[in-house]
């Protein structure tokens, strides 16, 4: 495909890692800070991928797409708990093979929540947009109390796997070990994204009825089908998203959905609902900003993402990269 | 003379009717009727939601906008009183002062507020005012300085208004007379003159301007009224009504923090009631309001009961235990959602209606 | 000229909201040929179209395709007990619909537009590539910018794309609406062109029109349309010979339209 990409916002997330340099002043802090950015930014984005596309295709507006961040985290303290012989081995390989585990048993549950979610809570409500958002939240605080019952109230800690803990010396610049792979496997995901949506028919068609669900109908396909696999899809993301968050953030707790439900709001926002792309440029920005803002005004960073989230409403109405919509 | 107190929006069903009176009544007479701190401190609870739900009824069920940053503005006059009192000592004076500084943040906020959500679609507005409210109750407990951060900020009223200051000796019919049930009447009077100050604002030209615009916006600008003044009018005015509600909260519990007023579990409560009691309706926040309260305070008794029964069998006797009432709150709301979408009044209504005539459906 | 109806209408009523849009069409559409759907601005043609393929529910009366059911509301004047199609199911029974605003992807290129609507080709390269290029053929702009975004393309040239998609299988009926709508003169007259080619290959079309000269050019049988209703059916011959007819139905005369 060779539509002119619209460079412009990817310019602004090179751009305010340009501008922080200065602001930081040492070179190896940057970039501490800008590959923890990132990493936080890959995070965000798989987790916010699903809900993205889950409105620009069906309309419809999931608040309750933090349960499956959730339940992801909490099934990687299941994981890890089952195979804590495992967790304390220090070959990578087996480290990293731990947290493939928690990975797919994270994307897994999430998924299978996901179809039933879809089935008993979104589809009585499909075009109402009020309704949609009140049953999606009832749904979410309905299954943030089913996760207590089954895990229980209180946190859990989830240290990362012996091999992954601490952090790598490159050139001058500290990073995470755990903040690397999370890093890799964002960037895996998304070219799997990309691939499945520019190179497949399906994705094909998810871009096309995230443009004009009628007439992809009128074209003989059965579109409602198609979002419940997608809903699935988005869900075992955030899934994933949430396993990797909660080993990021070393701890879980049954609010971490809400936590990150506002900063994923935020991001589609800023991105545009229905474009991945958005979502990717938003959770960059939001990701470097916050740690940025987080090393040079700890208190400001809350606001840093809703003033970038303002500022990009003003310069561009329907986000970052709208999409153009029957 | 009832008819023109509640401008002309009437009940219209004898059940709802009865229902009214009753918890007007007994909210009246609770200091009387049942004695101790909890009935009263629940009573008051009532009362104060009743106010902060109507106002969000007038945005959400009269209007038509979806804003969660309702509870920003019910923790705007808790805080500018908390602030006010804390700061200026525990005076009349003070309260006023506090009252009007609350008042002025909220409607320059509700104007910023109501003019960006027309820059952007309904659904981009109903996220950005969580990420605001969110926001704000972040800012709220990092603000430590002034005010008084996680731990909130404790403070004294008025002396007249102060649970110590009796005003006669003996108790009168089971109550003692003193500050508190002062405080008590001062804000039940206040909301009665409130919610019927919004009925008379939702049954104004302006009110049926605004369900216009919720029905048909397009339209209605095409007959030529300017949907911005409007939907901007009926932000701050809601804004208004619940930041005086945050100030009626506050001199009830001398006491405000972030998670007082501005936790989103309130904003869900107030969604919850107004989706139960019936959108659109202000009596909805009435009904609505004493039910979930009630619930909230007294249903955790009832399942500590359930609990004790089920005790031995592992999964059951998590899902009863009282402190995952929220549970079952959260399954009431999505079932409300689905089969009760017109709420308690308006099956009430239907009742009353369906009698007479089969033929409608 | 056939005589069997590949689709029919029978009192057929579409309410859209509180609108009643359609009381009671009743149409016939051979097998073969060309039908033109003509009358005015609101006459109820567009409803017509989209309430075949299922957009909006017919709410009373039926529609049928090859003898079988597929719109109206169940237990109906003929007693069966189908439920009505999906359109997406509609369409699957090899019904391809041009709606009035194209529908075009516009972020998507030509080609995967293309690729859209060949239901049996998972990539590109599995088009087939005899049709595809006796389209080229007719629509020599789809080569041209085969690769770039639909978005791009002028009015003329989207119409031709949306047109071309409706060919690139063989489909055994195509509901055509307006397409001339909006097209320069020339560019009408290019698309008068290519959809004598369609003819060609005797699918059955039941095509919208506003503009006469095409209709008279293209129909073998004509329908018109008023108030919701069909007011008259024949064959296209008898329409554009009787200039009083012509008057009486439609308001206008043949010269005066050029």
């Amino acid at each position: 495909m060779t539509a002119r990409l619209d460079a412009r916002p990817l310019a602004l997330v090179a751009g305010l890692a340009f501008v922080a340099w200065p602001l930081v002043g040492s070179s190896s802090t940057w970039l501490t800070l800008t590959l923890a950015g990132l990493a936080m930014g890959m995070i965000v984005f798989i987790a916010a991928s699903g809900l993205t596309l889950v409105f620009g295709l069906m309309d419809v507006l999931n608040f309750g797409h933090s349960l499956f961040i959730a339940l992801g985290a909490f099934v990687a303290t299941s994981v890890f708990a089952a195979l804590a012989g495992e967790a304390a081995s220090t070959s990578v390989a087996t480290s990293l093979g731990l947290v493939g585990v928690a990975m797919l048993a994270a994307m897994t549950l999430s998924g299978t929540i996901g179809l039933a979610f879809e089935r008993v809570i979104v589809r009585p409500v499909y075009g109402h947009h009020l309704k949609q958002i009140l049953v999606t939240i009832g749904g979410a605080i309905v299954g943030e109390e089913l996760i207590k019952v089954v895990w229980g109230p209180a946190q859990i800690a989830l240290p990362p796997p012996e091999a992954l803990r601490g952090s790598l010396l490159i050139g001058e610049a500290t990073v995470d070990k755990l903040r690397l792979v999370s890093v890799a496997v964002g960037l895996v995901v998304l070219a799997l994204l990309l691939w499945t949506l520019n190179r497949t028919k399906i994705g094909l068609l998810i871009r096309a009825g995230v443009q004009d669900r009628e007439m992809v109908e009128s074209l003989g396909y059965r579109i409602r089908r198609l979002f419940v696999g997608v809903f699935a899809a988005g869900s075992a993301l955030a899934g994933l998203g949430g396993c990797l968050w909660g080993m990021n953030q070393q701890i879980v707790t049954p609010q971490i959905g809400g936590q990150v439900n506002v900063l994923l709001f935020i991001v589609i926002i800023i991105g545009g609902l229905g474009s991945t792309l958005g979502c990717l440029v938003g959770a960059l920005l939001v990701g470097l900003l916050t740690n940025y803002v987080g090393f040079l005004a700890p208190k400001a960073t809350m606001f840093s993402s809703i003033g970038l989230m303002v500022a990009v409403l003003l310069w561009r109405p329907q986000g970052l990269y709208p999409v153009v919509n029957r | 003379m009832l008819n023109r107190l509640l401008s002309h929006d009437l009940p219209r069903s004898r059940w709802l009717a009865l229902l009214l009176v009753a918890i007007v009544l007994v909210l009246a007479l609770t200091p009387f009727v049942f004695p101790g701190t909890r009935a009263l401190n629940v009573a008051a609870k009532v009362i104060v939601f009743i106010v902060l739900t109507a106002s969000f009824d007038l945005l959400l069920g009269y209007t038509g906008i979806v804003s969660f940053a309702h509870t920003m503005f019910f923790g705007i006059g808790a805080y500018g009183i908390a602030i006010a009192t804390t700061r200026l000592g525990p005076t009349w004076p003070a309260l006023a002062l506090g009252t009007a500084c609350a008042l002025v943040v909220s409607l320059a906020l509700a104007l910023v507020i109501g003019l960006f959500s027309l820059r952007v679609r309904a659904i981009f507005f109903a996220m950005i005012t969580l990420a605001v409210a969110s926001a704000f109750a972040t800012l709220a407990s990092q603000l430590s300085d002034f005010t008084g951060g996680e731990d909130g900020l404790s403070f004294k009223v008025p002396d007249a208004l102060q649970p110590g200051t009796s005003y006669a000796a003996d108790p009168v019919l089971g109550a003692s007379i003193d500050g508190r049930l002062l405080t008590y009447y001062v804000i039940f009077v206040a909301a009665v003159v409130l919610v019927l100050l919004l009925l008379r604002i939702v049954n104004s030209p302006f009110g049926r301007v605004l369900q216009a615009i919720r029905e048909n916006d397009f339209r209605a600008e095409a007959i030529g009224y300017r949907i911005v003044v409007f939907r901007t009018l009926a932000s701050v005015i809601s804004a208004v009504f619940a930041t005086l509600a945050g100030v009626l909260l506050a001199l009830w519990l001398r006491y405000n923090g972030p998670d007082t007023t501005l936790s989103f579990e309130i904003m869900l409560d107030v969604l919850l009631i107004v989706v139960i009691g019936g959108m659109g309706t202000i009596y909805g926040a009435i009904v609505g309001s004493t039910l979930l309260v009630l619930a909230q305070n007294y249903l955790q008794d009832l399942m500590k009961l359930a609990a004790g029964a089920v005790q031995d069998v592992p999964f059951l006797s998590q899902i009863v235990s009282p402190e995952r009432w929220l549970l079952w709150l959260g399954v009431l709301f999505v079932l409300s959602v689905y089969y009760f979408p017109s709420g308690v009044v308006g099956r009430l209504r239907a009742l009353h209606v369906r009698r007479p005539d089969h033929a409608k459906r | 000229m056939s005589d069997k109806a590949l689709l029919s209408l029978a009192g057929v009523h579409t309410h859209i909201g509180a609108y009643h849009i359609l009381h009671g069409v009743d149409l016939e559409v051979p097998i073969g040929d060309v039908t033109m759907l003509l009358g005015r601005n609101g006459a109820g043609k567009t409803t017509t179209l989209r309430t075949i393929m299922g957009l909006w529910p017919a709410s009373a009366g039926s529609i049928a395709f090859d003898g079988r059911r597929i719109g109206g509301p169940s237990g109906d004047a003929d007693g069966s007990t189908d439920p009505a199609l999906r359109t997406p199911e509609i369409a699957a029974l090899s019904i391809a619909y041009v709606p009035e605003n194209m529908g075009i992807f516009s972020d998507l290129s030509v080609a995967e537009n293309m690729l859209l609507a060949a239901r049996s080709a998972r990539t590109v390269e599995q088009l087939d590539r005899t049709r595809l290029e006796w389209l080229f053929g007719l629509f020599p702009a789809l080569k041209t910018f085969w690769l770039h975004p639909a978005g791009k393309l002028s009015g003329g040239q989207k119409q031709m794309l949306a047109i071309a998609r409706a060919m690139i299988e063989p489909r055994r009926l195509l509901l055509i609406d307006e397409p001339s709508k909006g097209l320069a003169p020339a560019i009408v007259q290019n698309l008068i062109a290519a959809l004598k080619e369609l003819k060609r290959t005797a699918t059955t079309v039941l095509l919208v029109e506003q503009n006469f000269e095409m209709a008279k050019a293209l129909g073998d049988h004509v329908a018109v349309m008023d108030d919701g209703r069909v007011v008259h059916r024949g064959p296209m011959a008898e329409l554009a010979g009787d200039e009083a007819m012509q008057q009486r139905l439609l308001g206008l005369s043949l010269a005066a339209h050029a």
